[in-house]
Order: structure tokens, then C-alpha cells, then sequence
């Protein structure tokens, strides 16, 4: 080719990249507002009065609301303790997950980094145990609960859930493969197995920390089956539950049951934006694990 | 400070036990205990509250719930939810993943968009599709629908419709679940290597080849996983049904789950439910046995 062809090969190049380009753009736009069609209808909607939230829900109006009001959050508090149950989810979450972290961490490393009589074998229950699904053992986890008499309460539903065979096995493959100099350095100063876990391994795991942390967390919150079997009244009853029912209170108002959704979603959405690249890191090593 | 000359070198039996054990003993307790219980229950006829006394009545109440219409119709519909949800949600995921794949500006808006509904309890996703299924022509699905059609679409009440209902829970699950895959088969693209597609773009191959012998080989692992994961979930199938249909109508849209706890909780009867839990175990257990088996083919290959 000779200079003119060449720059006219190269723009119609570029030219047809970016046609591929503007073509992506659109054909994301156009899929992310339908994902997220759903969550503005809720919060556009939990700004409406109750009757306008269906009415208008097959018009463009479902996304603009024409007056906004705070009416139904108020509404949301008067009728139901709604700070109760964001306090039992915020309880509950964090406390499993915190000795979560601790429990599984720990047991993971000794598996990992320590020699001990019946590790091989322990360690081939636990990778088995990581099949059985929640719902496998709700049932006669439920018997057992009732024989105990903790129905109702929050240890029935924190200490099922904290020691976690999947988040062993995240920690263990981490820790695995860590370098042996770390804890050959700790052992020459003197350090206990204790103390080079909490002032060597754990400073550098932060990684594994959190992406237990966050599944954990992705896991937990959304819990509904367990909450609906063990408790029995609104003493103890977590977020996922309470707008259930909250949803088949008399009398129903749309409005107001928009508002605690988006009331039970927000902290998990700002969590979730604050901390994305967390998030999307530990679901992915899921399928790398898996 | 540690007495160097009685640590045993090599043996750290002692501490180790006592690391495991917060975690080992909670697996046991709340794991392994209830699992075995549930096996034994399953052999017996217990009912809460019965006045007569619990009998051994070894394969009587698996007899029972393969006869019972309700359960079977269960396995039907989670299997018709796998079937469907499954390619569904991970083609769709796919597609995503292969769109977001690219060094535009912006990528990272688009991918928290698509995960957004992953972190959405699925009680609250449960609620909000709810309305959108609402019946009536002012409800945003059928109202949508209309649209879609030209005006052909006439109003319908999902969730009470037998025919509707499971589809419309599909819909949302594939909602709330495609972002999850999508990261995953992001991921599992990125970490193609790049040169085999320069390769390919020498030897003068088009996006569609490269497509077909690079990317899909490349993935074939990060898939099966996906499809895994997905086709247990299908089985889990709990919470959207409890809520938005009760399983209804009729048993439109009852789950194997869905089931058991009607069996164990609604209705007292332990040995039941523990039989259907049994069974959903052995169901997850073979899925889980065939990827094993498919992805260990591959690596035989390689």
C-alpha cells in the first residue's frame, strides 16, 4: 500500500472500533437498566404513597416520583420495631463472623502448617463436610435446637454457623501457601505456634481474612430459612424474616414495605460499594478454589 | 518463654488440637451431628407431638415419600428449574463476562451494576418481585410484556397462575444470580493467557474461531463450576418459593426443600422431612460426584 491507502485503512480501522465500541456501551447500558430496573422500582417506590406505588407501576412513572416523601419510613417505625430486628441482624452477622474468622483461621492453620497425630484424617472430614449443603441438616438441626430449648433465642442462631468447612478450607489453602521462613524465623526468636499465628501469619493473610469475611457475610445476611424455623416471635428475629412478614401485615402498603427494604439494603449496598473490589476478588477465588 | 528441650520438633499435636478444636467441635456438633441424626430419623416414624411412642420403620418413610404426589412433583420442578436456570443464567453470565472483558473505561461501573442484585437477601428480592408480578394490567410485568408484544400480552397473575408461576420464579433467581457467575467467568477469562489469542490472530483466525477453540477450552473448568454451583442451588430452592407462592399453586411450584420443611416444620413430622433431606443430599452428592468426574477428565487430557 502506498501512504494515502495505508491512512485510509487505518482510519477506516479505527473507525469500525469504534462503531464495536459504541455498540458495547450501548448493548451494557441497555442490560444494566434492566438489572437495575427492580432496584430503582423500590426505592423510587418507597418514596410514593402506598397507592401509587402499583398504579403507577406500569407506566414510567414507576421510576419518578412525582412528590417525594419520607411518609413511609416513618410508617415502616410505627408499625413494626424495625431498629429491633437491624439490631438482632447486625448481632447475629457480626458476632458469627467474628468467631468465624477466629474459629476457621485457626483451624486452618493447623492443618495447614502444623504436624499433628490425625490431621490426614480430620482434614478428609472436614473437605467431606464441605458438601452438605445448609438445607441438608436444617431438619434435625431444628430437632435438636427444640430438645435443647433454644428455640427463639440468638445462640441457636449464631453457634450453628460459625464453624464453616468451606472457610477452613479457604483459610487452610491459603495458608498452605504461605512461606515456611515466616514461621522458621518466629520459632529461632522463641515464639509459641500461638504467637507466631496472631504476630506473623495473620498480618499477612489480611487477604484471606477478608475474602472469608465477605462470603461469610454474603452467605449470612441474606439468611431466611433458619431464622423462620427457630424463632417464634419479634424478639430475635433478623432482617430476611421481618420483611417477610412484614410484607403479609395488615394492612399492606406497598409504600411502606418498599421503604424497609431499601432500609435493610442500604448498609449491605454501602458495605458492598465500599469494599467491591473485596467482594468481586472473594467470589472469584470461589471458582478458582472450586 | 518456650523450654526449647521438651518441645518435641516435628510434633505439634498438643496445640494443634487445641486450634482445631473450636472449629472442629462446632462441625461436629452442628454438622456432622445433625447429619447423622437425620439419617436415623429418617428410618423411624417420629412426629413431634405424637402421643405414640417412636417406631423403626426402616424404608417405610422413603417408601412413603416416593409415592406422595407432592414431593414428586417437587423433584420434577427442581428439575425443571435446573434444566432451565442453569444454561440460562450461565450463557447469560457468559455474555456478560466476554462484554466486560474488554480495557474500556468504565468496566467496573458496569460489573458492581451486574452484581448489585448478588448481595440483595433473597427474602428482599422475594418482596420486591412480589409487586412486579403483581396481576393487572398497572403491574410492571405485564405492563412490560405488553409492550414487548405490541399489545398482544393480556394481563396474567403470575404467582397464581400454574403455568406462570415457577417461570417467573426462575426469572428472578436468574436475576439474582447472574452477577455471581459473572464474576466468576470473569475472572476465569482473564486468566487466559493473552498470547494464545495473538497466536490465533496470526495464523489469520477470526474472533468466532478464537471464541471456540481458545476461550471456551480455556473455560471449560470455570463453566463446569459455575454449572455446578448453579444446579445445587436449583436444588436449594427455598426461600422465593416459601414467600412469594408457598409452593402453590397447588404444587406449581414446590421444591424439594420447600417440602421438607412443610413436612418437618409446618406439619411436626421429623422422620419425614429428615427422609426428603436425605434424599436432596444424595441428589447434591451425585451432581457433585459428575463435576469431579468431568473436570478430572480434562485434567487427564492436559
Amino acid at each position: 500500500m502506498n501512504n494515502l491507502e495505508s491512512t485510509q485503512w487505518i482510519s477506516k480501522r479505527s473507525n469500525q472500533q469504534w462503531l464495536e465500541k459504541m455498540a458495547s456501551y450501548l448493548l451494557l447500558i441497555f442490560l444494566a437498566f434492566l438489572f437495575t430496573v427492580p432496584i430503582l422500582f423500590v426505592v423510587m417506590g418507597s418514596l410514593k404513597p402506598d397507592e401509587l406505588v402499583l398504579s403507577e407501576a406500569s407506566t414510567l412513572k414507576a421510576f419518578i416520583p412525582q412528590q417525594v416523601s419520607l411518609q413511609n419510613y416513618h410508617d415502616v417505625f410505627e408499625r413494626v420495631e424495625f431498629g429491633r430486628f437491624f439490631f438482632n441482624s447486625l448481632l447475629i452477622n457480626s458476632t458469627i463472623l467474628v468467631l468465624g474468622l477466629i474459629a476457621n483461621s485457626l483451624a486452618g492453620y493447623a492443618f495447614a502448617r502444623l504436624r499433628w497425630r490425625g490431621r490426614s484424617l480430620l482434614f478428609v472430614i472436614v473437605i467431606a463436610l464441605m458438601i452438605l449443603p445448609f438445607e441438608a441438616i436444617a431438619v434435625p438441626l431444628f430437632f435438636q435446637i427444640t430438645l435443647l430449648g433454644l428455640r427463639n433465642t440468638y445462640i441457636a442462631q449464631i453457634l450453628p454457623f460459625v464453624a464453616n468447612a468451606f472457610s477452613i478450607y479457604l483459610f487452610y489453602t491459603f495458608f498452605v501457601d504461605l512461606p515456611k521462613e515466616l514461621e522458621e524465623a518466629a520459632y529461632i526468636d522463641g515464639a509459641s505456634t500461638l504467637q507466631t499465628f496472631v504476630e506473623v501469619i495473620m498480618p499477612v493473610s489480611k487477604p484471606a481474612f477478608a475474602t472469608v469475611a465477605i462470603l461469610t457475610f454474603l452467605t449470612q445476611w441474606g439468611s431466611f430459612l433458619w431464622s423462620l424455623m427457630i424463632t417464634i416471635d419479634e424478639k430475635v428475629r433478623p432482617l430476611p424474616l421481618a420483611i417477610a412478614t412484614f410484607q403479609t401485615l395488615p394492612p399492606i402498603q406497598w409504600g411502606d414495605i418498599m421503604s424497609f427494604g431499601v432500609m435493610m439494603v442500604a448498609p449491605i449496598l454501602a458495605v458492598f460499594l465500599l469494599f467491591q473490589k473485596w467482594f468481586v476478588k472473594g467470589v472469584a477465588s470461589t471458582g478458582t478454589k472450586g | 518463654m518456650i523450654d526449647l528441650k521438651t518441645r518435641k520438633l516435628n510434633d505439634d499435636t498438643h496445640i494443634a488440637i487445641c486450634m482445631v478444636a473450636p472449629a472442629l467441635t462446632g462441625l461436629f456438633l452442628f454438622v456432622a451431628l445433625p447429619f447423622s441424626l437425620a439419617l436415623i430419623l429418617s428410618f423411624t416414624n417420629l412426629r413431634l407431638g405424637s402421643p405414640l411412642p417412636i417406631q423403626f420403620w426402616g424404608f417405610e418413610q422413603y417408601r412413603r415419600i416416593w409415592l406422595d404426589p407432592s414431593f414428586r412433583h417437587a423433584l420434577l420442578n427442581n428439575g425443571l428449574f435446573a434444566l432451565v436456570v442453569v444454561p440460562t443464567q450461565t450463557i447469560l453470565a457468559l455474555g456478560l463476562a466476554l462484554l466486560l472483558n474488554r480495557p474500556l473505561k468504565g468496566m467496573a461501573v458496569f460489573r458492581t451494576l451486574f452484581f448489585m442484585p448478588v448481595v440483595f437477601p433473597m427474602a428482599l428480592v422475594s418482596v420486591i418481585w412480589t409487586i412486579i408480578y403483581a396481576p393487572g394490567a398497572d403491574s410492571m410485568m405485564n405492563a412490560f410484556l405488553k409492550f414487548m408484544t405490541l399489545g398482544l400480552w393480556q394481563p396474567r397473575d403470575f404467582l397464581h397462575d400454574p403455568d406462570l408461576a415457577l417461570p417467573a420464579v426462575m426469572l428472578l433467581s436468574i436475576w439474582q444470580g447472574v452477577g455471581f457467575q459473572m464474576v466468576i467467568i470473569l475472572a476465569g477469562l482473564q486468566s487466559i493467557p493473552t498470547l494464545l489469542y495473538e497466536a490465533a490472530a496470526i495464523d489469520g483466525s477470526n474472533q468466532w474461531s478464537q471464541f471456540r477453540y481458545i476461550t471456551l477450552p480455556q473455560l471449560r473448568n470455570t463453566l463446569v463450576f459455575v454449572g455446578l454451583v448453579t444446579t445445587i442451588l436449583s436444588f436449594r430452592l427455598f426461600d422465593s418459593v416459601r414467600i412469594m407462592t408457598g409452593g402453590g399453586p397447588g404444587d406449581a411450584t414446590t421444591t424439594v426443600m420447600n417440602e421438607a420443611i412443610k413436612a418437618a416444620f409446618d406439619q411436626q413430622k421429623m422422620a419425614k422431612g429428615s427422609a426428603i433431606t436425605v434424599t436432596f443430599f444424595l441428589i447434591v452428592l451425585i451432581i457433585t460426584l459428575l463435576q469431579r468426574v468431568l473436570v478430572r477428565e480434562e485434567r487427564t487430557i492436559e
